[in-house]
């Protein structure tokens, strides 16, 4: 049978990017919350910055029903079980902003009751710099993870990057990453 | 209770008229502070010789130990900055950098100062790291965009307002009088605004806030949301 004898109009796309268009349409962030990049993060679910617009604006109290996983704020040695209990227990597929340079690297505290790095717990997919970063910046991070889900696998989304909690300690790349040419990060584009 | 039953409705249809306040960033910004505190860049004086002597006081001073600097001698026969040394390496780690601009308040050379380009993130722990190239300022002395930062038209002028607000000495005679030297594209830049009244707004692009934002202001002071 063609397309010849339906009668009716229709819309037709690849499954791969409807998928990915509608992951990144409705991505349900997790309050995760630690610190004052989390007051900054309520500022962008607020009415000036509407993080409504994206689809977001659900901070869903309980992990089952999450796809992302907004780390503001430093993370504590106490707190860094809890932080993977969490991630472990959100559905796949699942991402993680690390928001404020306390959860990227520590910031700041160098010191031995904070987590160097959120990264060091779970895999980061996108980081925010800043202290803490505006609710622009956290948007800026979130339209970049949308390129990163638009543009990604579906199945195999998690690339060998360098970074995160698959970081490999041996031979030559002994903790510092290069970014190779291939996976240079996308990037959000000047808007028309 | 009917009447409790459509006073929530009330509430909720009664902001239907009132005006928008949402800032829909990726079309638009919200405009920044004069003063902000965003991405660091490193000048040039007029003859294009860097202003970095890498006297390595920005990395001493920096709170979260984000700087490395490494000075080296100047080749006698092409020198980079004027003087003995110049920074050979500069690097700035944007993942621990909090922005306090103490660097820029330690610099003698006026080489560093922060832009107001706060929209960037990473996608890994490396392109975290600034390096020299892309710190300093290109040819034209505009800071070097780079692809996973979101520079709007007209961000990339106004790279020094800080440093240029208050005196450099500290005492408050001296406020406003230029002491500081020229940059590469500008000349010497006019002094922000200060507590003083020496000041060019419309050199320095500087605004009050509470002229651009007034949707977000409250009447009572100074704004127009009722």
């Amino acid at each position: 049978m063609g397309f010849e004898s339906l009668q009716h109009n229709f819309l037709t796309g690849q499954l791969e990017n409807l998928v990915r268009w509608a992951r990144k349409s409705s991505m349900w962030p997790a309050t995760f919350g630690l610190a004052c990049c989390a007051i900054e993060m309520m500022a962008a679910g607020a009415a000036d910055f509407d993080l409504s617009r994206f689809g977001m604006e659900v901070f869903r109290a309980s992990p089952r029903q999450a796809d992302l996983m907004i780390v503001a704020g430093r993370v504590s040695q106490k707190m860094a079980p809890v932080l993977r209990q969490v991630y472990d227990q959100m559905m796949e597929p699942k991402w993680v902003i690390s928001m404020g340079v306390c959860a990227s690297s520590g910031g700041m505290f160098n010191n031995y009751a904070i987590l160097q790095g959120v990264d060091q717990v779970v895999p980061v997919d996108v980081y925010a710099p800043g202290c803490p970063p505006g609710p622009q910046t956290l948007m800026h991070a979130i339209l970049t993870l949308h390129e990163k889900v638009r543009t990604g696998e579906i199945l195999q989304r998690r690339e060998l990057s360098g970074a995160g909690a698959s970081i490999e300690l041996s031979g030559e790349n002994r903790g510092y990453a290069r970014t190779d040419a291939a996976i240079r990060p996308v990037y959000l584009g000047t808007p028309k | 209770m009917p009447s409790n039953f459509f006073g929530g409705f009330k509430v909720s249809f009664k902001q239907i008229f009132e005006p928008r306040v949402t800032t829909s960033y990726p079309n638009q910004k919200r405009p920044k502070a004069p003063r902000l505190h965003g991405r660091h860049v490193l000048n040039r004086y007029e003859d294009g010789m860097e202003k970095c002597i890498g006297c390595e006081l920005c990395a001493g001073v920096c709170p979260a130990d984000c700087i490395y600097v490494r000075g080296l001698d100047n080749p006698p026969d092409h020198p980079v900055s004027p003087g003995e040394r110049y920074g050979y390496i500069y690097e700035i780690n944007y993942l621990r950098c909090i922005h306090c601009d103490m660097c820029v308040e330690a610099c003698p050379t006026e080489a560093i100062t922060e832009s107001k380009l706060f929209e960037f993130s990473f996608t890994s722990r490396a392109d975290a790291i600034y390096t020299k190239e892309e710190l300093v300022v290109d040819d034209e002395g505009r800071p070097k965009h780079q692809p996973w930062e979101d520079w709007r038209e007209g961000e990339d002028l106004h790279t020094s307002g800080w440093m240029r607000a208050t005196a450099p000495g500290g005492a408050s005679e001296y406020e406003g009088v230029i002491s500081w030297s020229g940059e590469l594209g500008y000349g010497k830049r006019a002094p922000e605004a200060g507590q003083s009244d020496n000041r060019d707004d419309e050199a320095t692009g500087n605004f009050l806030l509470k002229d651009i934002s007034a949707d977000h202001i409250p009447v009572e002071f100074g704004g127009s949301v009722r």
